[in-house]
């Protein structure tokens, strides 16, 4: 009895303190959304009040979606945060086969420098990068953008993909190998679908940081046709005059694909299928 | 068909060496089982065979033919693994199939190897499922199902008990001997268990520390055991070891097997005291402390009551004994 009560005691602590850190990280966003809807002369008024039908106002929205470029960056977000995502997962979880797989010389040094990338930030060569995409003639190309970001990515990937390449059972790689698989399909049809949970969480944590930077779109590619949605979002952040509205319901609408994609990839998380594949 | 030899077949690992230069040969039809400890290399011995694992020296010959450097999938063999190894996203029907899609046959010759092997391991009810939906045991019969369809030149089975539980094992292994029985095909089987390979051998191989220690039938090995290690794993439970010199015998050591012991209460050659008894039924196993041999086993038939501490006296058959010198080889 007193051990059941002590048990819903943790639980309600422990629910407490998680609730507690959802507030504080929810707040800015709820802010955000709660001001979109607002006339701006209420959004001063008071920043936490609700929309009501007395200071409601979608005039952000209109203006950001009849400003006619907004769909295009949102494409290009899309576009380069897919792209991006797609090589990330696909030459990630080769690498980490490869690491996990295969006895060959150098291989620990090679993890290490492959993993290497987490401590060192990408920003500290934007010089070098910048110079590099120059003498490409990629500046202003989405191509930029997804090369960064796909080297940004990799590190962390390679790192998580190869610890969890090395769970997956021998036999069944084996079972392949007899069977006459190819590498490539062994790689792609056995190993892929149960390293799922795992790409998933590493999908989750490249996608983020790509969505939200807006250092190298700023950097490699501002130009009309390839801005990102944060970026473009600053069109109505003056130097004397800001279009809050605007502001607040361009990173309204821009929270919108990330949350889906979240969400798509938050349901791999939970499933695995590697029952009944080895007991 | 299927003769597999080896000969002077070594393996290293860096520095390590694992194999230490194995020869053998198992003929067509035969029933071979490597058995030994965990880490003598029978799991690596029978990886190099399938070709899973690179063989540093010697050769390994199928039917005549050097297969050291053949992929896995060319060498005509099947494989049975410990953890099943079913692919978990195809049907039971699909699992078995794949080998024979992968070499590119016509669907009708695959569909009768299914059906031919899915009745010979019942498993008709169960094409369409998923491993997922089976029990281990019928995960197990898909495995070994996914093995005969390819009607193999030769079939390895890596530890395919370890897995299961008591009952499943017994009835496993009276399938597969009879599956070797119906086939002829040649089999070689990897244990531990050295129950698994009295009962299902033809040959048995016993391996310690990367060689082979002795290859024999096994009443050849109970029998004739060629040193003190063949002898204590041959057999169940281990074969007793006397110090020779205390019981007047030949050799450094006597080995006596606990069948071959006969325990009274009023006289005997040596004097000793209860430890433990083991009541089966059908047997009873008593646990006798007697200096300066240690821990003896007397196995006895039908039920008999031992009191823990009784002083008890033994006596060994000495028709029955085996004689080993000082570093465990056979005196004969």
């Amino acid at each position: 009895m007193s051990q059941s009560r002590s048990h819903t005691g943790r639980t309600i602590a422990a629910h407490a303190v998680l609730l507690t850190y959802t507030l504080i990280a929810l707040f800015p966003v709820f802010v955000i959304v709660i001001n979109s809807f607002k006339s701006r002369k209420a959004i001063f008024a008071d920043p936490l009040a609700l929309p009501m039908p007395e200071n409601f106002d979608a005039v952000g929205y209109t203006t950001v979606l009849q400003q006619g470029h907004v769909v295009q960056y949102f494409a290009n977000s899309l576009i380069v945060t897919v792209a991006s995502l797609f090589f990330v997962l696909l030459f990630g979880a080769m690498a980490a086969f490869a690491l996990s797989e295969y006895r060959f010389k150098g291989n620990m040094l090679m993890g290490l420098y492959l993993a290497l990338g987490i401590m060192i930030p990408i920003r500290l060569g934007t010089v070098a990068i910048l110079q590099m995409m120059v003498a490409a003639g990629l500046v202003n190309t989405r191509t930029a953008l997804i090369l960064v970001y796909t080297a940004q990515g990799l590190p962390l990937a390679v790192f998580i993909l190869s610890e969890f390449m090395k769970t997956i059972s021998d036999d069944l790689k084996n079972a392949g190998r007899i069977d006459g698989l190819s590498e490539y399909r062994i790689f792609f049809t056995l190993v892929l679908p149960l390293i799922r949970p795992a790409m998933a969480t590493v999908a989750v944590f490249t996608m983020i940081p790509i969505w939200n930077d807006l250092w190298f779109p700023l950097i490699l590619a501002p130009s009309e046709a390839t801005k990102t949605i944060t970026l473009g979002s600053q069109v109505f952040i003056g130097q004397f005059v800001t279009n809050w509205n605007a502001v607040l319901a361009a990173l309204s609408l821009a929270i919108i694909p990330v949350l889906a994609l979240y969400l798509i990839f938050s349901r791999q998380l939970i499933s695995g299928i590697t029952a009944g594949a080895v007991k | 068909m299927g003769a597999l030899s080896l000969s002077q077949v070594t393996k290293a690992f860096g520095k390590t060496e694992v194999i230490k230069g194995v020869d053998l040969t198992v003929n067509d039809g035969e029933f071979c089982v490597f058995v030994g400890p965990s880490g003598c290399g029978k799991s690596t011995l029978l990886r190099m065979i399938a070709g899973l694992e690179d063989v540093s020296g010697g050769d390994v010959m199928l039917d005549g033919v050097r297969i050291n450097d053949l992929a896995p999938a060319k060498r005509e063999l099947a494989m049975v693994f410990q953890t099943y190894a079913l692919y978990p996203h195809l049907t039971v029907r699909e699992n078995m199939g794949l080998a024979l899609k992968q070499a590119g046959e016509p669907k009708a010759k695959i569909d009768a190897s299914i059906a031919r092997a899915a009745g010979m391991l019942a498993l008709d009810p169960y094409l369409d499922r998923r491993p997922a939906e089976l029990s281990g045991g019928q995960r197990q019969r898909v495995a070994i199902g996914r093995a005969i369809v390819r009607t193999p030149k030769l079939f390895l089975f890596d530890e395919p008990l370890s897995n299961l539980d008591a009952a499943l094992r017994v009835a496993t292994r009276i399938e597969i001997a009879r599956l070797h029985r119906e086939l002829g095909a040649t089999m070689i089987y990897v244990t531990h268990d050295q129950v698994e390979a009295m009962t299902l051998a033809d040959k048995i191989v016993v391996l310690r520390a990367g060689r082979v220690e002795q290859v024999g039938a096994p009443m050849e090995l109970y029998n004739n055991p060629a040193n003190t290690f063949v002898a204590g794993f041959i057999g169940s439970p281990q074969m007793n070891f006397l110090k020779s010199a205390a019981v007047g015998q030949q050799g450094e050591t006597t080995g006596i097997r606990p069948e071959h012991l006969t325990i009274a209460r009023d006289a005997g050659q040596i004097a000793g005291q209860v430890s433990h008894v083991e009541k089966l039924g059908g047997e009873t196993l008593v646990y006798v402390r007697a200096e300066p041999h240690g821990l003896l086993t007397v196995r006895l038939f039908g039920e008999h009551d031992f009191a823990v501490d009784e002083a008890v006296w033994l006596t060994p058959d000495a028709t029955r004994a085996f004689h080993f010198d000082a570093n465990g080889a056979r005196l004969r």
